[in-house]
Formats: C-alpha cells, structure tokens, sequence
C-alpha cells in the first residue's frame, strides 16, 4: 500500500479522522454527533490496526520489528518508524486509552466538538508517532509536535485558570526540549547520523556523554516530570479537561521515561552510570516530598497530579537502578500507572461531570447513591497504593527490589512513598466516597450510566489481571531489557578497562 | 581602440534584471499615457514581468558565470534568492490590489516602484564587487524609501519614508565608507581580487572597513543595534508595503550580507564571526523581548522580524557550508511564513475600516476558521515548533552552529527562541481561547492566494523537504 508500513497506517489513520471531522459542517447537534462518533471510531480502528501490529510482533527477539524507512530530510535523517519491547506495549497503551478519552468527552464536552476531537485525534499521532520514531530528529518532531495540540485542549475546554495553565504547559515543556535538541545536533555531527538503531552502538567519549546526558535529562525530567521541575503538572492537570488529564497522566509522562530508556541509558552509560546518584535523589525527594504535598491537597484532581509525579519518582528509580528488576519494574509501572491514574481522572471525571466541583470538601457519603462507582474507584485507589493483586503493587515492587540491589538506602527511603501513598488515596477514598451523605446536592446523585459502565469496567478487569498475571507485559519488556542491560554492562566494563589502562585523553 | 574592446560584455546572464528593466520603461510609457485609469493594467504588466523574470532565473543552470568585467556572478546561491525576491514582489503586488482601492490610493507607480525596487535586489544577489553590491542597494532603497511613504496624504506614512529615507542614507554613507577603507587597503573593489589581496591577513584599516561594512548591511537587514527603524517604518507604512518591507528585501540583503562576507572575505572568518556573533545574539534577544509587549500587529511582526534575522544570522556565523545552507533554508521558510500572516493581517477589515492590534484577533476561530487556522499555523512555525516549516529552519541554522563549535550561541538562540515563543502564542490564545468580536468581510482573492500557498508551504514542509533543501544545498555549495 503506497510502500507504507503498518506503523505509518498508525499514524495516518488518525490524522484522516482529523481531516474527516474537519469536513463536517456547521456546529449543529447533528455535526457534533457525527464527529464524536467520527472520533470513536477512529480511534478503534487505530486500536485495531495497533492489534494487528502487535499480532506481527514477535516478543522473543530485542531486535527493531516492523521497521519501514521512508526519504525525508537527507539520507543520514530518514523517516525511520519501528518498534521494539520498550515502544510496543506503550504504542497499545496509547491506542487502549483514546477510545476511553473520546467516551468520556462524549457528553461533558459539548463546544467547539469539531476542533475538540481533531485536536484529540492529532495528539494521537504524535503520541504514537513518538514510540515509533526510530530517528532522533524524527523522535524530537514528534515530542515536540503534542504540545500543540494538548495546548489548545487545555488553553480552550479547561476550566478557570486554563490559560495561564496552558502557557505554563507549553513554555516549560519546550524549555526543557530545546537543549535536547541542541544534543541531537551534536550526535549528528559527531556519528554522523541520527538514526536510533545505529547510534545504540555508537560510543560517544564520556565528556561528550556527560553534557548530551544533561541536555535530554532536562528535556525529559520536565517531562517526567521530576521534582523540582514539576510544578506545570499540578496546574495543566487540574485547568485540562477530563481526557486531556487522562492523556497527560497516562500517556504523555510516559515520554519522559521513554526517553530514558530509548536515549539516555543505552547511548550515555557512562554518563547515565555517574548521574545515577543524583536522580535517585530526586527521585526518593519526588516520591516523599510530593506524597506529602498531595496529603494537604483540596482539589481531588491536584491529588491525582501530586501522586502521579510520586510514581514517576518510582519509574526514574526502577530505570536507573540499571539492573533487570529495577527496569523492568519501571517499565511496567509506566504500563500499570497509565492505565490506573487515567482511569482515576476518569472517575474524577464522573462525578465532576455531576456535581461541576473537584472540591473534596463538596463530597461525601457517595457509597450510598452510586455503589458500583465506589467499587471501581477502590480498585482504582487499591491499584495507586500498590496493593498486592492490583498492577500498581508489581511494578514498585520490581522498583524496589531492584533499588535494594542498587542501593539499600534508597530502597529505604523510597518505600515511605508506599506508606505516604496509602494515606493520601486512602483518606481521599473515606472523604469522597464513605461518610455521611450530607450535602443536600448530593442526594440526588445517580450512579453509573450505562457509557460510563462501558468506559470503566475494561480498566478495572485490565488492572486486576495484570495485578494477578503480569507476565504478557513483562515479557514483552524483557528481551529488549535483557538487550539492554548486555550492551550497558559492555559499554562500562569497557570504560573501567580503558580507563585502567590509559590516562584520560582529552581531545 | 581595437574592434576587442567595444564589444558588449555578455548580457544573457543579466537577462531577468534586463526583461524587468525594459518591461517597466514600457509600463512607465503606459502609465504616463493612460493616466490614473491604468493602475489596473500597470499591475497585470507587473505581475507578468515578474512571473517572466523568475521564469528566466529558473532556466539558469546555476553555473558559475560573471560578466561585466566580473562584477556580476549568477550561479545557483543567485539562483534561489532571485527566486525568493521575485516570488515576495509578486506576492506584495498580490497582497496589495484589493488594500490601494481600497484606500483610494490605486496609482500605477506602485507597482512600478516595486519593480526597480526588485531590479536593485537582484542586482544585491548578484553584486560580485562592491560597486555594483552599492549600485543595487541604492536602486532598492531609493524605491523602497517612496513606497513607504505611499499614503501621502497619511501622516504616520510619510513620517515613516522619512524615517526610513534618513536613516537609510545614513547608513548607505556607513557602508560605503566602510567599502572605500576595504578598497583602500587592498586596491581593489572586487570580491575575488580583495581575497587574493588580504591573503589570509587583515590589518587595522581592513578591519575597520570591515566593521563599518558590517555595520551598513546590518541597517538593511534591520539587525540590533541597527533596527530602530524597523517597528516605525513597519507600523507607518501601509500595510501591503510593510509585508514587503518584512520579506523580499530582507532575502536580497542577506543574500548581500553571505555573498559579501563570504565571497570576499572567507579566509577572514575569526575578524567578522564575532561580530556577527553580537548582532546574532542581540537581535535573536531584542526581537523576543520587545515584542512582548506590543499590542500592534504590525510593530510585532517588526520585532518578529528582527528576531528572525538573528537567527538566520546564526548560520552565517557558523561560517560554513552548512551554515550557509542553513540561512537560505532560513529565508525561504521565512518568506513563506512573513507573507502569510501578513495576508491574514491584510484580510482584517470591517465596514472600510483595517484592525491592526492584537485584540482584533479575538476569537478569530470562532468567526474565521480557516484564517485564524492559518494564521495558527504560522505563529506556532515561527516559534519553531515542529513539524511546521520554522522548525526545520531552526533546526538547520543551530546544527550549523554547534558543528562550528558555536555552541553558547545555540544555546542562547534556543533559549530567546522559547521566550519568543510566548508572545506567538498570545496570538494563538487570543484567536482561540478568547471570545469572538464581530465578522471581518471576506478576504480579497490575491490575498487568499498568497495564504493558500504560504499555509502549503509552511505546513507541507515537513513531509517534504527534500527539494527545498536540496535547492538551498546546491545554492550553499556554489559559494564555497
């Protein structure tokens, strides 16, 4: 077809649902159903083509799979598009969770419906486009290019304070970007490529590892987001509508760690071997400082955000621990907590959509009117906590455990985030769903409707089973790991060699 | 006098600058003849030159080749800037028609000025010594200076040609100083013959030329600290004339500026790399910050233009081949992004009245989807975010740089390019998330073209890019 590829079909797919909304007309009732069905179904159609993808992939070999290059910029810059361990399972959890966001804007967004789902849809692309990329220019286009429409997403159906939430978004992301891209420029001229597959084994020297290092952790710190460069989350999460939440929390902090594990580890060992002590700093301040933000927080969604910045603490952990737990269990924390705090902003959502207030205060009692929504937000809250037999507890454990091989200490202090954890979701459980039901707004409230039953019993079924049987995950996660960890271990042993032997060379 | 000596030098080179030289004498005769009534025709005539002219840039093969005693080179770096000035040119004819009848200022010299205007700008691409590089500089700006005060019944109009004439004399005088040390100390006036005499050396009075030299050129390309002209001249001049002040004559005076500092003094490199460097640096932060806080479509779009010089400057410091590369790259893009929203800017009237101020955009995507789409589209392109045009532009420019071991000039160029990016997105902000004012009237049809293709360009680049870079490679590569 065209010589384009199955991933190419991922991307496109998307982009003619954009382009297909665009045509239809005026903003009528009858527009606005065409295109929110337009946007569904496009975005299972894309889950579908993603299925396929996944059907072709075999998960047995580290190897770049469905790989298909195409002429762009010149001939070390191609449009290169692949997948391997790291990229698919995040490639399915982007396609997995659209459908979920344009269900739940189905109704609670009802202005401007056109541009919504257009936006939505090319946020898709670049998402998708993003863990595809087998091309660092390539790579940052696609990084990049998101901001454009999550900035309209928030600046236009956010809530009160969405315009200074939406340039705060937008500025710190690109800050951070910038010096990356500055860093790809260098390893072009210095490999002579930007290809990803090529420069993995391409031995940068190590002062030239130490600032590329730098230059990609501002970037994908900001997107982490790591404390301290973390305050845009709070805001772009509390200002974004309900999907755009989803999306922030599920999918695009998920670039960050990404980045990470695509970038910084296996093309900067050395560098990514000195800067570990640092980000386990960070991290275990991320994982308790933020915890202990989130306990005095008000606002349901700013306790979402503050918590989702204290597992992403756990994620840059697990990755630099740079052993095959602590890896894996990053990854699969990634996978678990885009699946639970999408389906918590969700739920926030629900009844956001009832009572317009994310208040806790406004809240109480609602075990007594809507049963069900109570259940599947204890699954949920179970799943953050990281209780046993939930997803959220597999990967913070392999975090852990792989952060006591690495460093007892940090092992120590970070399993305060576990206890920290539990008590602010807890006590947001007991505030928002157990007490008295009080209010008199209250009363009145109606549990689940059937769209909203549809929407959220695949993610309590999907985090229950990956909490008991996380094998599919991991195991796709495990031969690039294992790949991983091979070429690190020959890049640093080859480091410690050299550097017995020889006095350093500078250039 | 042997039969050797009066025999014309070789015109064919010179043909676009020849059919565009003739064919306004015969639009002036029209003109003359046929009175006001012709500005109608006068325009198609131009529109035609134009159209002539860059078809016969095209047909060049992009050889090397200099006639008139060598002082005139065309080669494939000539090639793509012509075409850029003649494609701005047109498009300014374009943009213009509906806005002059408009105003009731539809006289048949505009067009007219504009062309000599064009002639003098590929003369400057093509100038291989500083005599014919002056020569067409004069012939640009003296156009350029009665275009601005075009609306001669509109004080702000006048004010700005007089401005601009001023300063712009004053600074001719600067670069012709600088020109007379440069010939001084080397005996020549040529590009070729001035390398061979520096040798690879510089003394005092070379670099003194060279400085004032430099500082000419940057009054031209309205490059900090020479700029103060621009957001007067921008806002005071009619708005068509603004769009073409922002675009062909900045393509001809880089093409000036990398044709002079690399045709004539490229074993030079470290006398002029820092002063580029500076100006690089203070336009790129100049062009961020004081556009701000203007509240003035057409002063920002002066700032946005100052920055933007700053950044392709960044490729010329860079010295090099990609460097070179980088800024024509540059200035294509930018051409492409300048015209568009001035189209937009062009296309906001209501009730015989132009809304030149930032809040008139309000909720533009509410009353205007397409405009305030497009006009979306160029702000995010110049704040460089991919995968529009400007950040291929960008991209270019600093990778040239960080190979030139440039590497605290990248960085403070992405860091003002980020804080340039706050007042792009103001634009953004107020056409999208603020709430709509009244309906503008629909937008003229040479405006709707200039912004059908402009969007193309800037959006379409990204999937593409091969052939314009590809073009801008091979016009780098003659230079070297």
């Amino acid at each position: 077809m065209l010589g384009l590829g199955i991933l190419s079909g991922l991307l496109i797919v998307p982009l003619c649902g954009a382009a297909f909304i665009l045509t239809l007309g005026e903003e009528t009732e009858a527009s606005k159903r065409n295109a929110r069905w337009a946007a569904l179904i496009t975005t299972l159609a894309t889950f579908l083509l993603s299925l396929v993808a996944w059907g072709r992939y075999d998960a047995t070999t580290a190897n770049f799979q469905l790989v298909e290059t195409h002429a762009w910029l010149s001939e070390t810059t191609r449009f290169k598009l692949g997948v391997d361990g790291f990229s698919m399972p995040l490639i399915l959890l982007t396609t997995f969770l659209m459908p979920f966001c344009i269900g739940a804007s189905w109704l609670s967004v009802n202005t401007r419906v056109k541009e919504y789902f257009v936006a939505f849809l090319v946020l898709e692309t670049t998402m998708i486009g993003v863990f595809c990329a087998l091309d660092l220019v390539l790579f940052y286009l696609f990084f990049e290019a998101g901001l454009i429409p999550m900035f309209l997403i928030i600046g236009i159906w956010g809530g009160k304070r969405r315009i200074y939430a939406s340039f705060k978004f937008f500025l710190y992301t690109l800050l951070g970007s910038v010096l990356m891209l500055l860093a790809i420029m260098a390893m072009y001229w210095h490999a002579g490529t930007t290809d990803i597959p090529t420069l993995l084994h391409t031995r940068f020297p190590v002062h030239m590892q130490t600032w590329l290092w730098l230059a990609f952790f501002a970037s994908f710190a900001v997107k982490m987001p790591m404390w301290p460069v973390h305050t845009w989350l709070p805001d772009a999460h509390v200002e974004a509508p309900t999907a755009g939440s989803v999306i922030l929390a599920g999918i695009l902090l998920k670039m960050g760690g990404y980045g990470f594990i695509r970038i910084s580890l296996p093309m900067f060992p050395d560098a990514s071997q000195a800067f570990a002590p640092m980000v386990f700093a960070l991290s275990v301040i991320a994982i308790i400082f933020t915890s202990l933000i989130a306990l005095m927080q008000t606002d349901i969604k700013k306790l979402i955000a503050y918590s989702s910045v204290a597992h992403m603490g756990f994620v840059t952990l697990g990755l630099f621990t740079m052993n095959e737990q602590g890896i894996q269990g990053a990854l699969f924390l990634m996978i678990s907590h885009g699946i639970v705090s999408g389906a918590l902003f969700l739920c926030v959502g629900v009844v956001y959509d009832r009572m317009h207030t994310r208040e806790i205060a406004a809240y109480g009692g609602l075990v007594k009117r809507m049963p069900l929504y109570a259940a599947a937000m204890m699954v949920f809250t179970m799943a953050n906590v990281g209780l046993p037999g939930t997803s959220g507890f597999v990967g913070e454990f392999l975090a852990m455990m792989g952060a006591f091989r690495a460093n007892p200490t940090v092992a120590f202090f970070s399993v305060f985030g576990i206890i920290l954890s539990a008590g602010y979701a807890l006590w947001l459980y007991a505030r928002v769903i157990y007490g008295k039901l009080e209010k008199p707004n209250l009363q009145g409230i109606l549990d689940l409707d059937l769209r909203e039953k549809i929407i959220i019993a695949p993610l309590v079924a999907l985090t229950i089973y990956y909490g008991v049987h996380p094998a599919p995950v991991l195991d796709t996660f495990a031969p690039s790991t294992e790949a991983l960890m091979q070429s690190m271990r020959t890049a640093l042993s080859n480091t410690q060699t050299a550097a017995a032997t020889l006095p350093s060379v500078s250039r | 006098m042997n039969a050797a000596q009066i025999v014309l030098p070789a015109l064919g080179p010179a043909l676009p600058e020849l059919i565009l030289s003739i064919g306004v004498l015969v639009l002036i005769l029209y003109g003359a003849f046929r009175g006001e009534r012709s500005a109608e025709g006068v325009n198609v005539g131009a529109l035609i030159l134009l159209v002539l002219a860059l078809f016969a840039v095209m047909s060049q093969s992009g050889a090397k080749i200099t006639t008139l005693n060598g002082s005139f080179i065309i080669d494939n770096f000539s090639k793509v800037m012509k075409a850029l000035i003649l494609l701005g040119s047109a498009a300014t004819i374009l943009l213009s028609r509906d806005y002059f009848q408009r105003e009731r200022i539809d006289r048949f010299e505009f067009p007219i000025l504009l062309i000599l205007c064009t002639v003098g700008m590929m003369v400057m691409a093509s100038a291989n010594d500083l005599i014919s590089l002056y020569l067409g500089l004069e012939l640009q700006s003296l156009a350029a200076y009665v275009i601005a005060a075009f609306h001669r019944d509109n004080l702000k109009s006048t004010e700005a040609g007089l401005k601009y004439f001023v300063l712009g004399a004053l600074s001719s005088g600067m670069l012709l100083y600088g020109a007379s040390l440069v010939y001084g100390f080397t005996g020549t006036v040529s590009f070729p013959g001035i390398v061979a005499a520096l040798d690879g050396t510089a003394g005092f009075g070379i670099v003194l030329g060279i400085v004032f030299v430099a500082a000419g050129v940057a009054f031209k390309l309205a490059a900090v600290p020479f700029h103060m002209w621009t957001p007067d001249v921008y806002e005071g001049s009619p708005t068509p004339v603004t769009a073409f002040f922002a675009s062909a004559p900045k393509m001809a005076a880089m093409a000036m500026t990398v044709r002079l500092f690399i045709g004539a003094f490229p074993d030079v490199t470290a006398v002029w790399q820092q002063i580029i460097v500076f100006v690089a640096i203070a336009s790129m932060a100049l062009g961020s910050f004081a556009a701000i806080g203007q509240r003035s479509l057409k002063r920002l779009m002066a700032y946005s233009s100052i920055g933007n010089v700053g950044y392709a400057l960044v490729g010329l410091a860079a010295g090099s081949q990609e460097g070179i590369r980088g800024v024509v790259v540059y200035m294509i893009i930018y051409l492409a992004m300048t015209l568009g929203a001035f189209a937009v800017l062009l296309s906001l009237r209501r009730g015989g009245q132009m809304f030149e101020t930032v809040d008139d955009l309000s909720g533009l995507s509410r009353t205007h989807p397409v405009l305030a789409f497009c006009l979306a589209a160029m702000m995010f392109s110049l704040a460089g975010i991919p995968p529009l045009a400007g950040f291929f532009a960008k991209y270019y420019v600093f990778a040239a740089a960080i190979k030139a071991d440039l590497v605290a000039l990248a960085i403070i160029g992405v860091v003002t390019s980020v804080i340039g990016a706050f007042y792009y997105l103001r634009l953004v902000k107020v056409m999208y998330f603020d709430e709509p004012v009244a309906a503008y009237e629909p937008m003229a049809p040479g405006t709707r073209i200039v912004l059908a293709l402009a969007s193309l360009v800037v959006v379409l680049f990204g999937i593409v890019p091969a052939p314009l870079v590809d073009a801008a490679g091979a016009a780098a590569k003659s230079l070297f």
